[in-house]
């Protein structure tokens, strides 16, 4: 290793990761409330953003800390919460208010079991389709499910430029045992990673409209105080920002919504395969399980079976078409997560009727170790 | 006196958006107008640049207020204003940041975020337009509707205890604590200005009539005949202090109620990053 690069090394949290890239992308504002297995994100941006210049509040609930997140982003900062099960579903109706507005800004979830209180100290992947349904009314989400501490910075960082590019939120799925658990990872330089800024608009005040209809359904967006006085609002609206009942403008605003984030899935789309090639047998699973999806496919090689391991880092939108693409030859599918059956859905709506699904599921609160996985895989050879 | 009108019209005119679809969302003789003209007045009148206000609401009738004004605006969800404005504040502190709000709206679902609001003492002026009710979704009963008072979910009498907005708002921390009237338009005026003045959390209750939902369930009859009563059973603060409690019983203060000086939470934010700097220097 250079010397340049040993002084970058850190050996961190998945949680610090978090702060890490998130500070690597620009974060300026961080608004948060305590909630276990996230609270090391709060804890660490408390210390890292007053010493930059940065802005940290913690709020008085979760409700309070998206809504702060999502003003200071309309003030022009890059803004971040990070939260557990909990928490996220405390902060749904004004998720659906940043995607209503296209607020751009970052929710980590740190996930823990459920329901309710649940499982505050153990892991757990059910929050899955939380992320993509949590809020009511017609929206397409964007979240990211990284695996290692490395992904964790990685994927803040990805969270944000997605979320400027797109102008909507943006999720990151992580778990408990990914936040607490600790790997060396090498700090990117700056200029390393790319880093995106929302587009600002080039038009004089009178012209600017908040909610522009554009080529990529993505408007440039100004801030408060910058002389372009608009109005947002979560009420369904016309492209000057001011409530409608028009279907016409109605419809249009949902279209733009969906379309903005469905046309250009493929800048957003990430997966990783580990063995596809000649796989007849697909381990599909995300997050803290892809890493014992790839340790149970090594087994199921050296025992002689074809199988290999698909792992969505993009979680939403789904990655449908390069994962039936994936498919094309596998006869059959294991998917494990940590919870009674989300991403097996989907996968059951991609795959063509011939190819066998099967789900393996745990949700005790324990990792699931390679050995299972393995099992699974001889039980359904 | 023409002129004056005139005058006040072109000044009220100058802050509107032109662009927005009128009319108002609100009934013929709701006192939300009246706040609005005197919140624009009492803008005008410090002369604040346009692009340096911003002005965020929650839900409900009172909360559709800064839609029509030539600010930066922020229509956010039920009782979240503060939180909102709170972000927007502290993110860019140099902004005007005015609160709109409704007594449903900010101290029933929004209680959580008044109370905090007023104990970080963030530079945000909040004006309460406490219209005793929920007139939005139809005339339920809110944190402020009068003992006995009747409401579409309250047909027998409200049997709820009231908050005081301003007892409450002291008790909290807030630096700046007044009580107007939509019938004391220049009071009111007087007060929102020495609101915004003010360094610190700054919350303005304007008693306001709801006469379609209010004032028809509980025969407190129309626009001016409620806005009337304000007339007969407000007492300056001034004059207040000087009365026997039994030539108090059934009035209610208005005024400049309570003002203190103590650190605003952006303020205070930024001598700690100060601080931090000056510390790595010396490094």
């Amino acid at each position: 290793m250079t010397n340049n690069k040993q002084n970058r090394a850190r050996l961190l949290q998945g949680n610090e990761a978090c702060v890490q890239g998130a500070l690597y992308a620009g974060l300026n504002f961080f608004a948060g409330y305590p909630i276990t297995p996230s609270t090391e994100i709060a804890e660490g941006l408390s210390r890292e953003l007053p010493k930059i210049g940065g802005k940290f509040i913690q709020m008085e609930d979760e409700i309070g800390s998206i809504a702060a997140v999502i003003g200071a982003s309309n003030a022009g900062s890059k803004a971040m919460t990070a939260t557990s099960g909990p928490g996220f579903s405390l902060m749904q109706e004004n998720i659906g208010y940043a995607y209503m507005t296209e607020t751009p800004c970052v929710i980590v979830d740190v996930q823990r079991g459920g329901p309710s209180t649940g499982l505050p100290t153990k892991i757990s992947q059910s929050d899955i389709m939380q992320a993509r349904w949590g809020t009511h009314g017609d929206y397409t989400a964007i979240t990211l499910a990284p695996s290692s501490v490395k992904e964790c910075f990685e994927q803040t960082v990805r969270a944000f430029n997605l979320s400027e590019r797109f102008r909507t939120p943006v999720t990151v799925l992580t778990d408990e045992v990914l936040g607490h658990m600790r790997e060396m990872m090498i700090i990117p330089e700056p200029g390393e990673l790319e880093v995106r800024h929302r587009i600002k608009p080039d038009v004089p005040a009178d012209w600017y409209k908040h909610f522009e209809l554009t080529a990529n359904f993505v408007s440039p967006m100004a801030a408060f105080g910058e002389g372009y006085r608009y109005n947002v609002s979560g009420l369904t609206h016309d492209q000057a920002g001011f409530p409608t009942n028009v279907a016409a403008e109605i419809k249009e605003k949902l279209d733009k919504l969906k379309l903005k984030i469905e046309r250009f899935s493929d800048e957003i789309v990430n997966l990783r395969t580990e063995m596809m090639d000649d796989a007849k047998i697909a381990v599909i699973s995300c997050g803290t399980v892809a890493r014992a999806a790839i340790q149970a496919v090594k087994i199921a090689r050296e025992n002689r079976l074809k199988v290999g391991a698909i792992q969505p880092l993009t979680l939403w939108p789904f990655p449908d078409a390069q994962i039936r693409e994936l498919l094309a030859n596998v006869r059959k599918v294991v998917v494990a997560e940590l919870n009674m059956g989300q991403v097996v859905h989907e996968i059951r709506r991609i795959v063509p009727d011939h190819t066998e699904v099967y789900f393996l599921g745990r949700y005790d609160g324990e990792v699931m170790p390679p050995q299972q996985i393995f099992e699974k895989i001889k039980e359904v050879k | 006196m023409a002129t004056d009108v005139q005058q006040k019209s072109d000044v009220t005119h100058h802050y509107l958006r032109a662009k927005k679809k009128f009319p108002n969302v609100w009934c013929a003789g709701c006192g939300n107008g009246i706040v609005m003209g005197a919140l624009i007045r009492a803008i005008d009148r410090l002369g604040l640049d346009k692009d340096g206000v911003a002005v965020v609401s929650g839900i409900g009738c009172s909360s559709r207020l800064p839609v029509y004004l030539d600010f930066n605006t922020l229509h956010t969800t039920h009782g979240r204003a503060l939180a909102f404005a709170t972000g927007v504040k502290f993110a860019k502190p140099e902004l005007k940041v005015i609160v709109i709000t409704g007594d449903g709206d900010a101290l029933a679902i929004g209680g959580n975020h008044f109370i905090h609001a007023c104990r970080r003492n963030i530079d945000i002026t909040t004006i309460l337009i406490n219209n005793k009710i929920y007139g939005m979704t139809g005339g339920q009963f809110s944190p402020t509707t009068t003992a006995g008072a009747h409401a579409t979910t309250a047909p027998y009498g409200n049997y709820e205890k009231q908050f005081d907005i301003s007892k409450l708002a002291i008790a909290a921390g807030a630096s700046y604590v007044a009580r107007g009237t939509v019938y004391h338009v220049q009071q009111l005026e007087k007060l929102i200005q020495g609101a915004i003045s003010k360094k610190g959390f700054a919350v303005v209750e304007a008693v306001s009539n709801c006469h379609t939902y209010y004032g028809r369930m509980n025969r407190e009859g129309d626009a001016v005949a409620m806005i009337g009563w304000m007339k007969d059973h407000a007492m300056p603060i001034q004059a207040a202090v000087k009365l026997p409690p039994e030539k108090m019983a059934g009035k209610f203060v208005t005024g400049l109620l309570h003002e203190t000086d103590a650190t605003e939470f952006c303020e205070e934010y930024r001598m700690l990053v100060e601080r931090l700097a000056a510390k790595e220097e010396s490094k």
